[in-house]
């Protein structure tokens, strides 16, 4: 997997370039340096392969469900692009050593360069399209990170994420095109891809999948409409633009066209995208260019236009244009690498970039100023340099096609771009380093270090002898890259200087004195176009894009998201009304079944009715609470009736004991709510509400009266068989709880054990003020123990115990059990606390776990007993019966042990069972004569239900005297309403 | 029977115990506690584990409670979608919990006891083969949740708490009403029952046991978070202390699980009349949850706030995939389950490192002081970004791509395509933006002193991050796996053998 | 009988949902309290109606009804009487966090559009 590698040591390098920049700023340069040298030195060896004519494609499985393997391919142009990365990469590591200032670190700089660096030759060698988009996506956000390097300027910021949002864009339709691609073709693969040609042409998906990938390319080697992102990137240090936009970042545009060239051109709608959008760019791009103070935005906009010469290139289809266009990406990669790096060294010497102050750098720099010249001479096209050739081949081939369609219109645009590019160019040097001399330039210029030349210089040799020899230097890499991009053998063409008298010379000639002329009259132009184009700017546009898309989603967002329970439960129910709807819709299913009912009884109409009158009340009345209060309650007893009436005792006994807690619970928490709710809101709001409460309601009896009317068969025989052999109890649904579904109670149990730590959870360090008036203004009673109601309950718990203990007991048989002897237990307790405090209680209950920080801090668990009377306080209370705020707050019993106890009991007896081979909560029973009380039974069940029976008091005994506990000692606080 | 054959019940008996333990401890040493917590949670890892490797070649393992035979009792079975849970919830629940360890879980009382009850709810849910006793296991995590949640308290967590409550027990009510219709016209409660008796159903029971069916689906998407059924979440995950927050990522998940357990089994292919019952409406639900989540996520005002509507966005990426069905959908929505769990909860976390590094400035999106570590903490906040983005290289961009695939054969495919890239665009700007406030937008802070985030802090994060490639490097098994599940749950039948057999 | 009970259930269930839209705790609290006897009476029934037949075994009874859905709503009403409490004293903590008892933490209603 040598090119997996080569790809791969990039990112390793990454990490060592960092860490290297920990010894000396110089090292990780050199550390850089080594791994480029690295990756070169892997693929030197394979470099021969093209040249004689081979292709290496090298492959791994990865994910084969996805169709995605590490695959990697060299072939001529996969060579060409490794050779520009890696090797103005060298130049450029080189370059940025002298470039970057002590403030900037070096390890950040040269480990993201790295990371960029390995994105990019990923892309170049990737035999795989969704390998291919990984990497493209990589080179997006490491160039982010490039870009963004000086952060602290606004500019660099907002220009990496413009670079982000539009790459990004790009090349998320890039994935649906490969993915449609891939689709059409049935694999990802680029040899696949290139043998399917005709199929995918002739596809259905053939526009969208072109469109899609073209959106990719065109975003990235910024073609209009989205060359815009471009010339803002230029806000990267210069060593970051010399790269991106010479050799890299943008070529990968161009790449993937040239990549995909045999399998999508030669369309219509191939030739019209991809040329129009060529043209447009070449014309834009050279136009501005002309027009920016900024030496770095007039290079920033020539990219943009010679991007879209080669754009255009590849468009025009024909094999002749395709080698054209793959020249031109290696001419320009030399010398706009090299040009920005002098801008840079400009820059770096004289302090601006600003074409308006710079003036006569000549007599300071010569020495830069001849490569300078040089190599805009090469950007200009002027012969004897690389530029030249590749631009004759252009124009060659914009006559070539005009003769086609004998429609000269392509020829004269070509050209009236060339002429703007040789007046940039000479505005370029001109400019700088003649027209008379600088304006207060920050400091003296003068030339820059030794080494800092040494890149420009290389470049600037390579334009010159491939511009004097072409067939001699890049003749045999040209071919190979040509080749690889046609995947065909190439055209006749030969590199020469001359080629005789032909048009494209004259159009050569027409552009250099059209273009001299233009430069002559800038500045009126300037003027001119200052006053009118100058003022359109794309970025206006993406911001405005940008912008409005955030401040929609912020409209959408508050518009469903406006923090009211309200509206939630209300689209909940709504919800849930038309889910539950929607299947009767269709109307096929009757509402009411075949099961004959019950004939009512006059008892049972009298309770209903009973109970909707409480409710109803309820609901009316819900803002007088303590009448609300006790309406509730009458309807949780009726709710028992119902279940004695329908056979079902321990559903009676449960609920009415759960009730009584309940109630008393509401009654704590009331007593430190407002006793009077507040006046109902809009009517509207309330009349919303009851109708979609009736519709819910309505719905509800629908759904019961439908399923009662209907008969079913259920497996509730078995319990009954099995309950009293099997499970060893009479009472079934005692038997299933503890038994066939014990692990439900288990679970149940732990909801309890989980409420009740829950609240002292919350009850912690809570501090509440309660009121000394009630509701109507009359003063609590401060006697917190009504004497007889205080004998009463002394007398009444052993007896609740001793009741407690026998429903436990007989549960198993008879209706009872652990729910309900705890209940019960609970009660008790809690009655006890109401009615004597919690000190008198706790004084009895020596509770040896109880732990004054394990519970909040209660005072008299008494003083939350609300007693309306209308006699006044006793004047000073009683030392026993006083205010909780003036007795010491009593450490109440602790009950998280019985919790721990009960949970701990049930979950052991199930263990248990494994002892015997058995699954977890297998129960088993005996019996066994005891004196006096006879044949009894004892079921492992049983102690399970004891379990049950422990957390049950433990948990409700926690809450209602954590409840029950809480100070009254603060002062009020001030109510907000 | 050995301890192996009690292998499926062990992940729900461990937590469970250890939670009562942790009771007994509460007044112990803090560094007891969140031993025996840590221990715990650790130990979940290798049980997960074993399940995954026991249910891999594709056996039901059923664990008969109380020796009851299916229907009549109630059986655990554990499958590769109940391991793959599993496995999920103990990786995400160690690292959670480790970040809690620098103090969160002392803010309040009783934290590793809820924790460790949390995760006894998210087990048993997970491992369940019985519809009711899947509503008592919501009510566990439920209630811990609750407890966790408003741990710490404080004005916003508590007004959050209670919207987070109320809304869950108008849930947990419509919970009992689809569970007892469908009870009421089966007369059974057994899953794998249920499917084979809603399969017979009689055209003149059709719509009842539908309206059951979908007034059950009202359940779980509210669990999930689905559109317009969301608006709990946002609030209540960005208003909660991070570990908890990190926890919940997988809250959301046990809804998304649901819907694909119970509906595999009720509403597959082969489910007679009910079969497709979802079609009409989970694509469209999630893929609109998906786009409002992510239009949230570019209307956030503070990183926790943008996470807490990525995970909805997330959720509707995942739902989309359960939405469309085929094996190939639900594969990518299984291989991108466990990477948009760990890495929201990372992100969460880092939020959370990130707000206190920044001092007053929290994690509002507005301009502070560089905090201490900047570039340590910028890199992890990178790289966790593009996790969260989907971008390349990490799973997130792989699941997104099997998903598209996947609904290339779709009808839904233009509106899934359309959404699913534009969204990943969005989450692109949206995290760039946020990315570049707190990290690159900064002034010079004159005065302030700022603490920088500690290792054991960051650790989580990098732990999570690292699960997250993980998923890449072992993509190939990984996605193959997930493939496997996915392809059980097109085979219901082989469920309701292993739960029935004995009495079908 | 039936049509009494689907009667009784949806009365219960219109006024639990009504209250439970309010915007103070309190009545909210009543509402899901409602709710639950609702759901309750609700999953007691679908073993349909049958008098004087408790499931408990013995040569006696003439017939039992079915004890599942008795065993499932002693579940349900043991739950939700946990989360009952539970929300209670959430409404306290609410209140001493929020300074009132409005559900969103408001002053009035019209502060909000719900």
């Amino acid at each position: 997997m040598t090119l997996l590698f080569t790809v791969l040591i990039p990112f390793a390098g990454a990490a060592l370039v960092a860490l290297a920049s920990h010894f000396g700023r110089a090292y990780s340069a050199w550390a850089a340096g080594v791994v480029i040298f690295a990756s070169m030195v892997l693929l030197a060896p394979l470099a021969s392969l093209p040249f004689a004519g081979e292709m290496l494609i090298q492959q791994q499985d990865w994910i084969p469900a996805l169709g995605l393997n590490l695959a990697f391919r060299l072939d001529g142009l996969s060579l060409l692009f490794a050779g520009l990365i890696l090797g103005i990469g060298l130049l450029i590591v080189l370059y940025a050593r002298y470039y970057l200032s002590e403030r900037d670190s070096m390890g950040r700089f040269y480990a993201y360069l790295m990371l960029f660096m390995g994105s990019m030759l990923g892309i170049v060698l990737s035999e795989n399209l969704i390998q291919l988009l990984i990497f493209w996506e990589l080179t997006s956000l490491s160039s982010f990170l490039l870009i963004s390097y000086w952060q602290h300027r606004r500019e660099a910021r907002h220009g990496a994420r413009m670079a982000l949002a539009v790459t990004g864009l790009g090349g998320f339709a890039m994935l649906g095109g490969f993915l449609l691609l891939g689709h059409i073709v049935g694999s990802y693969e680029l040899s696949d891809v290139f043998a399917s040609a005709d199929l995918i042409r002739a596809h259905p998906l053939y526009v969208p999948t072109l469109g899609l990938i073209l959106l990719g390319a065109f975003t990235k080697s910024a073609q209009f409409p989205f060359h815009f992102w471009l010339p803002h990137a230029m806000a990267a240090p210069t060593p970051v633009s010399a790269y991106l936009h010479s050799a890299t970042m943008v070529k990968a545009g161009v790449f993937l066209l040239a990549r995909l060239y045999p399998a999508l051109s030669g369309t219509p709608e191939w030739f019209w995208l991809v040329s129009g959008a060529g043209l447009a760019t070449l014309l834009l791009g050279a136009y501005t260019a002309l027009f920016k103070h900024d030496l770095k935005g007039l290079l920033a906009y020539s990219t943009i236009s010679h991007l879209g010469l080669i754009t255009l290139l590849f468009g025009l289809s024909t094999p002749l244009a395709a080698v054209a266009g793959v020249f031109h990406i290696i001419n320009h990669a030399t010398f706009k690498a090299s040009l920005f790096m002098a801008a840079g060294i400009i820059d770096h010497e004289a302090g601006t970039r600003d074409m308006r102050r710079l003036n006569g750098l000549w007599k300071y720099m010569p020495h830069t100023a001849t490569l300078a010249m040089v190599a805009a001479a090469a950007m200009a096209g002027v012969p004897l340099l690389n530029g030249f050739l590749s631009k004759e081949m252009f124009f060659a081939e914009a006559v070539h096609i005009a003769e086609g369609h004998g429609n000269w219109l392509l020829p004269a645009l070509v050209t009236l771009a060339g002429a703007f590019t040789v007046a940039y160019s000479i505005r370029f040097i001109h400019d700088v380093f003649f027209n008379g001399e600088p304006v207060d330039l920050p400091k003296t210029p003068h030339e820059p270090p030794r080494w800092m030349t040494v890149p420009v210089e290389i470049l600037v040799v390579l334009c010159l002898i491939v511009g004097i020899a072409p067939a001699f230097t890049v003749g045999p890499l040209l071919a190979v890259a040509a080749a690889g991009t046609l995947q065909a053998p190439l055209p006749e063409y030969q590199l020469a200087l001359w080629h005789g008298f032909n048009t494209p010379l004259m159009m050569s000639l027409v552009a250099l004195a059209l273009g001299t002329a233009i430069y002559l009259v800038r500045r009126p132009l300037i003027t001119w176009h200052e006053a009118g184009i100058g003022r359109a700017d794309a970025r206006v546009v993406y911001n405005a894009l940008v912008n409005g898309l955030i401040s929609a989603a912020l409209r959408v967002t508050r518009a469903f998201d406006t923090g009211s329970l309200q509206r939630q439960v209300f689209l909940f129910v709504g919800a849930a009304l038309a889910l539950g709807g929607a299947p009767w819709l269709a109307g096929e299913t009757p509402f009411t079944g075949s099961r004959a009912g019950l004939p009512p009884d006059a008892v049972s109409l009298t309770v209903a009715a009973t109970l909707i009158l409480a409710t109803i009340a309820t609901v009316i009345w819900h803002r007088r609470r303590f009448t609300a209060l006790v309406t509730i309650g009458v309807v949780g007893l009726v709710v028992s009736l119902a279940f004695i009436k329908f056979s079902a005792p321990d559903l009676a006994l449960t609920q009415l004991s759960v009730e009584v807690v309940t109630i008393v619970l509401l009654l704590l928490a009331l007593y430190f709510l407002p006793q009077h709710g507040e006046a109902e809101q809009s009517r509207a709001r309330v009349r919303r509400d009851a109708v979609i409460a009736l519709v819910a309601g309505l719905g509800t009896a629908a759904l019961a009266w439908a399923v009662l009317t209907r008969p079913y068969d259920t497996i509730a025989g078995y319990f009954l068989e099995n309950s009293k052999p099997r499970g060893g109890g009479t009472n079934v649904v005692n038997v299933i709880l503890v038994d066939f579904r014990g692990y439900d109670t288990l679970g149940e149990i732990t909801v309890l054990a989980l409420a009740g730590l829950g609240i002292v959870a919350l009850l912690q360090n809570l501090k509440l003020a309660a009121p000394l008036r009630d509701a109507t203004g009359r003063l609590w009673n401060a006697d917190a123990h009504p004497v007889i109601m205080a004998t009463l309950t002394r007398i009444l718990l052993p007896l609740a115990l001793l009741v407690a203990v026998f429903i436990l007991l007989r549960g198993h048989n008879q209706p009872g059990g652990g729910f309900i002897a705890g209940l019960v237990t609970a009660v008790a307790l809690t009655v006890q606390y109401l009615a004597n405090g919690a000190a008198w209680t706790n004084a009895r209950m020596r509770a040896p776990f109880s732990h004054p920080s394990s519970l909040p801090q209660p005072g008299e668990g008494a003083n939350v007993m609300p007693t309306p009377t209308a006699s006044p306080p006793s004047p000073q209370p009683s030392p026993r019966t006083g205010e909780g705020a003036n007795v010491m707050p009593t450490p109440i019993y602790d009950s998280h042990p019985l919790i721990a106890w009960g949970l701990g009991i049930a979950t052991f007896t199930g263990l248990a069972s494994w002892a015997f081979g058995h699954p977890f909560l297998t129960s088993t029973f005996g019996y066994l004569d005891w004196p006096i009380v006879g044949k009894f039974e004892l079921a492992s069940a049983m102690a399970f239900d004891l379990g049950v029976f422990l957390v049950v008091v433990g948990a409700t005994v926690m809450i209602l005297t954590g409840l029950g506990g809480l100070h009254r000692t603060e002062p009020v606080r001030p109510e907000t309403r | 029977m050995n301890l192996a054959d009690h292998l499926p019940i062990l992940p729900v008996v461990l937590p469970l115990l250890v939670g009562v333990l942790l009771i007994t401890l509460r007044n112990a040493p803090p560094a007891l506690q969140r031993g025996a917590s840590v221990t715990a949670t650790l130990a979940l890892l290798p049980l997960a584990l074993a399940l995954v490797q026991a249910t891999g070649d594709g056996t039901h393992l059923v664990y008969k409670l109380g020796n009851w035979e299916a229907p009549y009792g109630i059986v655990l079975v554990a499958d590769r979608l109940a391991a793959w849970m599993l496995v999920t919830t103990a990786l995400l629940a160690l690292f959670a919990l480790l970040y809690a360890l620098n103090g969160a879980d002392t803010r309040g009382r009783h934290f590793h006891v809820l924790f460790q009850l949390q995760l006894f709810g998210l087990n048993g849910a997970f491992l369940t083969g019985d519809l009711f006793n899947l509503f008592v296991f919501f009510e566990i995590l439920l209630l811990a949740s609750y407890g966790l949640l408003l741990h710490g308290g404080g004005r916003q967590r508590v007004k959050a708490g209670l919207h987070y409550v109320v809304i869950n027990l108008v849930g947990s009510t419509l919970f009992l009403f689809a569970v007892g219709t469908l009870y009421g016209v089966t007369g059974t409660l057994n899953m794998a029952d249920l499917g084979v008796k809603l399969a017979a159903t009689p055209p003149e029971n059709l719509a009842l046991v539908q309206s059951a069916a979908l007034l059950l689906f009202g359940v779980f998407a509210l669990k999930a978070a689905l559109l317009p059924l969301h608006l709990w979440l946002p609030a209540a995950y960005a208003h909660t202390s991070a570990p908890v927050a990190a926890l919940f990522a997988i809250m959301t998940k046990v809804g998304a699980y649901s819907i694909l357990r119970v509906y595999s089994l009720i509403a597959g292919e082969a489910a007679g009349p009910l079969a497709g019952l979802l079609d009409a409406w989970l694509v469209p639900v999630a893929l609109a949850t998906l786009a409002l989540g992510m239009a949230g996520a570019l209307a956030s005002t503070s990183l926790r706030q943008q996470a807490a509507y990525l995970m909805v966005a997330s959720i509707g990426t995942l739902m989309v995939a359960f939405g469309l069905g085929s094996t190939e959908a639900l594969a990518a929505g299984l291989y991108y389950l466990p990477h948009t769990t760990f890495a929201i909860a990372a992100l969460f976390l880092l939020a959370d490192s990130i707000a206190h590094g920044r001092g007053e400035w929290a994690d509002r999106f507005e301009s502070g002081p560089a905090m201490p570590r900047t570039h340590l903490v910028g890199g992890l906040f990178f790289a966790v970004a593009i996790a969260v983005a989907g971008m390349p290289p990490l799973a997130g961009f792989l699941g997104k791509v099997m998903l598209l695939q996947a609904a290339i054969a779709s009808p839904w495919m233009l509106w899934v395509w359309a959404t699913v890239l534009a969204t990943g665009l969005a989450g692109v700007i949206a995290l760039a933006r946020s990315g570049s406030l707190l990290f690159y937008r900064t002034h010079g802070a004159h005065g302030v002193i700022l603490t920088p985030p500690s290792n054991a802090a960051l650790a989580p994060t990098l732990a999570l991050l690292a699960l997250v490639v993980g998923l890449v490097v072992a993509a190939g098994p990984l996605s193959g796996h997930a493939a496997a599940i996915a392809a059980q749950l097109k085979a219901p039948q082989h469920y309701m053998d292993a739960v029935l057999g004995g009495t079908r | 009988m039936e049509a009494l009970i689907a009667l009784v259930i949806g009365v219960l269930t219109a006024g639990g949902v009504f209250l439970a839209l309010r915007g103070q705790t309190f009545p909210v609290v009543l509402g899901l309290t409602l709710l639950s006897y609702a759901v309750n009476l609700f999953l007691f029934v679908m073993g349909r109606l049958a008098i004087g037949v408790p499931p408990v075994i013995s040569e006696t009874a003439s017939g039992y009804t079915d004890p599942l859905p008795q065993a499932l709503v002693l579940t349900a009403i043991v739950i939700s009487f946990g989360m009952t409490a539970f929300v209670i004293v959430l409404a306290l903590k609410a209140r001493a966090e929020l300074g009132n008892d409005h559900v969103d933490g408001l002053e009035r209603e019209e502060d909000r559009g719900a």
